[in-house]
């Protein structure tokens, strides 16, 4: 008569679902890596899950947190672990003891914590006495806590691989424009030597900004008067052949944005506006929109099929430039603030980026994580 | 009157024109060797002080000021000296260092400084709850302008700002806010200038008349008064008068009747004639002042107004901080010094607007003096000219007035509205450009609604609630996030809710007024700043030197960005050696 669409969750189920919520609280602080901060606040959540009476994290040299009652055991804790540490196996230790006659704390279980197959420290759980299912449980918990900070130590090194990439990509004005450039001034040394100089001076501020120091931001009226030089120096090159219109609001020129993320993006219109009939114009807006900037930049070249387009935007094939960009903005403003490309075969391209005014942590001349 | 009508709706036509103008940013070509600075084309701390001073100087406290001038007199001088001190407490404390640290609100400021969610969600709300309250007299003000103008119903002046309102914030977008601001301010400042100028030779050539003359403000000329509400008054002085309505209860067709000194009460729709140097009844509850008395600071019944003054001074002063458009300007400046430069400009030309409310009042009380008895003091400027100059001169110069006026309400509402939009998007839903249009969409209906339920002679009072619960709240937050390291979460939090829960408490039972509530208690409720604001202060220290485990790490670091001039900044990784101090 009457069908009961929700089933109550059974006993088992719901032991289930609180250790998978425990486990999922105790992940975020993990992820940061095996510091004292996060080891704090994972400690409350491991000793939940452990059902210990405290619960010690420690690094491979010394104790990160202790949570839970009877914290002048934490002073052995180091001791205790030190086993576990060394031979990379759980240990149980039975008889601990202390002044304290009501401390419940008898025994302690320690289970080793690793990152790609090396000890970085120890999860200790201490209790009453030390069973088998303690143990077990414990062993079970490390391993968990292992795979956290594998994946953040992914987390780093990706962000390594990206700064990397990012000092090559500073590194590396492509020779072949270093090239054009000097051809471009030299030609103009003996006919219009004003210019030429000014070109020169041109080719030094655009040098000075693409090498400069490690920063990861800058302002936008940086990034931009860098482009200005860019666009100069291009122009010399191409003269009426390329074509460009610039049109800034006053307001967004203080915004922090991450360092050459414009600059690439115009060099890459520039290469395609310019490919198909060997001339071309290119649109660069940066306009305010409310709490945030929206940039874009056009050229009216081939355009790019899909294929050609999802390739040049994923690291590695060729088109350094938009790629790196693209991970960025990702990186620095989460998923949603990466590169929209609109762009199709004989339709021209046009690239737009979204970046907020304000985000912790970012301010022109910071470098992240520094 | 429809030479009024169409006087401001070419006044209103030429602003947005040229706003429309002003605002786009002209795409720059590139033939030749030319070049484009883009440092150039920053916006420059004069033209963002003007923006400032456009969207600072709210129509509604200008016409206000002129109506409060009218009816008290020279104690009503500190107004417009609290609203201008304000700028100067944000130049000393505030603007260089927040312009340092890169954040543009003040959510964005109490996350950065402080990393706690609860602590910026609470701060959203106190900054939401004051822009929506300082909204509401603006479009009250727009209500009451097309009222007086072509006698339309309130809501369509209230409608008519929040859908320009929002057209503006939501096209947005290439329009430069700042030059549209700038440029606003200029045509207001000149047509307010030269209106006040106009007038004032008027007034010369007519013999200058003391407004102080007299005990009683008498009509200069023979005036008809309409009365479009039931309307209570108190008569100081035995006036004649024709009648075409119900005085007292009866009905009188047009015939003499002589009011005798006492109360009198007309009814809906009535009309009264004066003479010329017939004496004006007062509205009821707003005992005349005698001219003297009027024109003497502090010579009033009243003997605790020393404690209203000050108080109303540090709400204005200190609550300045806390209204959302003001501070979000100061992004648009290129550094710190910018920052403070454009402060003390924009102090100049509210100084310099602040003059003239002043100048209107003194002449509303010796040509528009029937304010007083309709209550509708807010009218005066508006009411000035016609009253002053015979013929379509007049009728322009109040279509002029009107359009400025208007516009300052357009100005001041768009960038609360932005402001508001903006903090809302970001911290409640998600960030983006259609979350943004959201939250304008949304701050507009709420305010539109809230305008509706409030009676609009309400305004000012709600204004002090504003500046108040800003003093109390943001100011401290401010205050000690910049310049003291051990400020703490929990402290900011007990702060933020004891100095905003004493305020609106306060205000609130002043509003009220229960009978045992008497005297100077009533007084400090309506005007609670002197008290609420400093047990903000010392709830928000003792408390963080209660809590030193709540103190956010890397403030060492924080403070080094606030403080050290930009250009002379070693960023601070290498600065601070403490261990709190590494970066999240």
């Amino acid at each position: 008569m009457f069908s009961r669409r929700h089933r109550v969750a059974t006993g088992v189920e719901e032991a289930t679902f609180a250790t998978l919520h425990i486990a999922g609280q105790a992940a975020p602080s993990l992820r940061a890596g095996l510091t004292r901060d996060s080891a704090r606040k994972a400690g409350r959540h491991l000793r939940a899950l452990l059902g210990a009476r405290a619960v010690a994290i420690t690094s491979d040299e010394r104790l990160l947190a202790w949570d839970g009652m009877g914290a002048a055991h934490g002073e052995q804790a180091m001791d205790h672990v030190r086993a576990a540490l060394t031979s990379g196996r759980t240990h149980a230790i039975k008889d601990l003891t202390c002044d304290d006659e009501s401390c419940p704390i008898r025994a302690a279980v320690v289970a080793p914590l690793f990152v790609d197959e090396r000890v970085v420290g120890a999860l200790a759980a201490y209790g009453e006495h030390a069973s088998p299912v303690v143990v077990r449980t414990a062993g079970e918990v490390a391993g968990w806590v292992s795979g956290q900070l594998e994946l953040a130590e992914l987390d780093a090194s990706r962000a390594r691989a990206l700064e990397a990439e990012m000092r090559a990509l500073r590194a590396q004005i492509s020779p072949h424009f270093v090239y054009n450039c000097l051809t471009a001034i030299a030609s103009f040394v003996r006919t219009d030597p004003e210019r030429a100089r000014a070109l020169l001076l041109d080719f030094a501020d655009f040098a000075r900004y693409s090498l400069r120091r490690v920063r990861d931001f800058t302002t936008l009226a940086d990034e931009l008067g860098c482009v200005d030089r860019y666009l100069l120096l291009e122009r010399a090159r191409f003269g009426d052949r390329l074509q460009f219109t610039v049109q800034v609001a006053p307001e967004v020129l203080p915004v922090a944005v991450p360092f050459l993320c414009v600059q690439p993006l115009v060099e890459n219109a520039i290469r395609h506006g310019i490919e198909g009939d060997g001339s071309g114009h290119v649109t660069i807006i940066a306009k305010d929109a409310g709490p945030e900037v929206h940039i874009q930049v056009e050229d009216d070249g081939v355009g790019m099929d899909p294929e050609r387009l999802s390739a040049a935007l994923t690291a590695g094939t060729g088109g350094i430039g938009l790629a790196n960009v693209d991970e960025r903005l990702r990186q620095v403003y989460g998923p949603d603030f990466g590169l929209a490309v609109d762009s199709a075969p004989g339709r021209g391209t046009k690239v737009r980026l979204r970046i907020p005014k304000f985000r912790a942590g970012v301010l022109p001349g910071v470098t992240l994580g520094g | 009157m429809t030479l009024v009508l169409a006087a401001t709706l070419a006044g209103i036509v030429l602003v947005l024109a040229g706003s429309a103008v002003a605002g786009t940013v002209r795409p720059r070509r590139f033939g030749g060797a030319s070049e484009f600075y883009v440092a150039g084309r920053a916006v420059t701390p004069w033209s963002n002080a003007a923006a400032i001073g456009s969207e600072y100087v709210s129509a509604a406290a200008f016409l206000g000021l002129a109506g409060l001038v009218v009816a008290y007199g020279a104690d009503m001088l500190w107004y417009p000296i609290g609203a201008a001190a304000g700028y100067v407490v944000l130049i000393a404390l505030v603007t260089a260092p927040l312009r340092r640290s890169g954040t543009y609100t003040l959510s964005n400021f109490a996350e950065w400084r402080l990393g706690s969610f609860p602590v910026r969600r609470l701060v959203t709300f106190f900054v939401v709850f004051v822009g929506l309250v300082y909204l509401l007299p603006q479009i009250h003000g727009a209500g009451l302008t097309l009222r007086l103008l072509v006698g339309a119903p309130l809501w369509v002046g209230w409608v008519l700002v929040c859908a320009v309102v929002l057209v503006v914030s939501v096209a947005g977008g290439m329009r430069s806010i700042t030059r549209v601001q700038a440029l606003q301010f200029w045509l207001k400042l000149g047509a307010l200038v030269f209106c006040a100028l106009v007038l004032f030779f008027v007034w010369r050539a007519d013999g200058s008349p003391l407004p102080a003359a007299g005990n009683v403000p008498v009509f200069p000329k023979a005036t008809e008064v309409v009365l479009d509400t039931r309307t209570e008054v108190g008569v100081a002085q035995r006036v004649e008068v024709n009648v075409v309505g119900t005085l007292d209860g009866q009905y009188y067709g047009g015939s003499s009747v002589t009011l005798t000194p006492g109360d009198h009460v007309f009814a809906a729709g009535t009309r009264v004639m004066f003479a010329a140097g017939a004496a004006v009844p007062h509205i009821k509850g707003d005992d005349p002042e005698p001219g003297e008395l009027w024109a003497t600071p502090y010579s009033g019944a009243r003997d605790d107004s020393w404690f209203d003054t000050i108080s109303v001074l540090v709400a204005a002063v200190l609550g300045t901080m806390g209204l959302p458009h003001v501070l979000v300007r100061f992004y648009t400046n290129t550094d710190g010094a910018a920052a403070r430069r454009t402060v003390v400009i924009v102090l100049g030309f509210v100084g310099l607007f602040y003059l003239l409310p002043p100048l209107y009042g003194v002449l509303g009380r010796l040509y528009a003096p029937e304010v007083l008895m309709t209550g509708r003091t807010d009218e005066t400027m508006l009411l000035l000219p016609v009253r002053m100059i015979e013929g379509p001169l007049g009728e322009v110069l109040a279509g002029v007035l009107a359009a400025g006026a208007f516009a300052a309400f357009l100005a001041t509402s768009s960038g609360i509205v932005v402001a508001l939009a903006g903090t809302l998007s970001t911290y409640l839903l998600g960030g983006g450009v259609a979350s943004f249009r959201t939250a304008a969409a949304g701050v507009l209906a709420v305010a539109l609604g809230l305008a509706a339920v409030v009676d609009p002679v309400g305004s000012p009072l709600l204004v002090m609630l504003v500046f108040a619960v800003s003093a109390a709240t943001l100011c401290p937050l401010l205050v000690l996030g910049i310049w003291w390291r051990r400020l703490s979460t929990a402290g900011v939090a007990a702060g933020l809710v004891s100095g905003g829960g004493l305020s609106v408490a306060a205000v609130i039972l002043g509003w009220l007024d229960p009978p045992w509530l008497q005297g100077r208690w009533t007084s400090l409720m309506q005007h609670p700043a002197l008290i609420t604001v400093p047990v903000a202060f010392a709830v928000m220290v003792g408390v963080s030197l209660l809590t030193p485990g709540r103190v956010p790490p890397g403030v060492g670091r924080m403070m080094a960005l606030l403080h050290v001039p930009e250009g002379r900044a070693t960023y601070p990784s290498d600065r601070s050696s403490r261990e709190d101090d590494r970066s999240p």
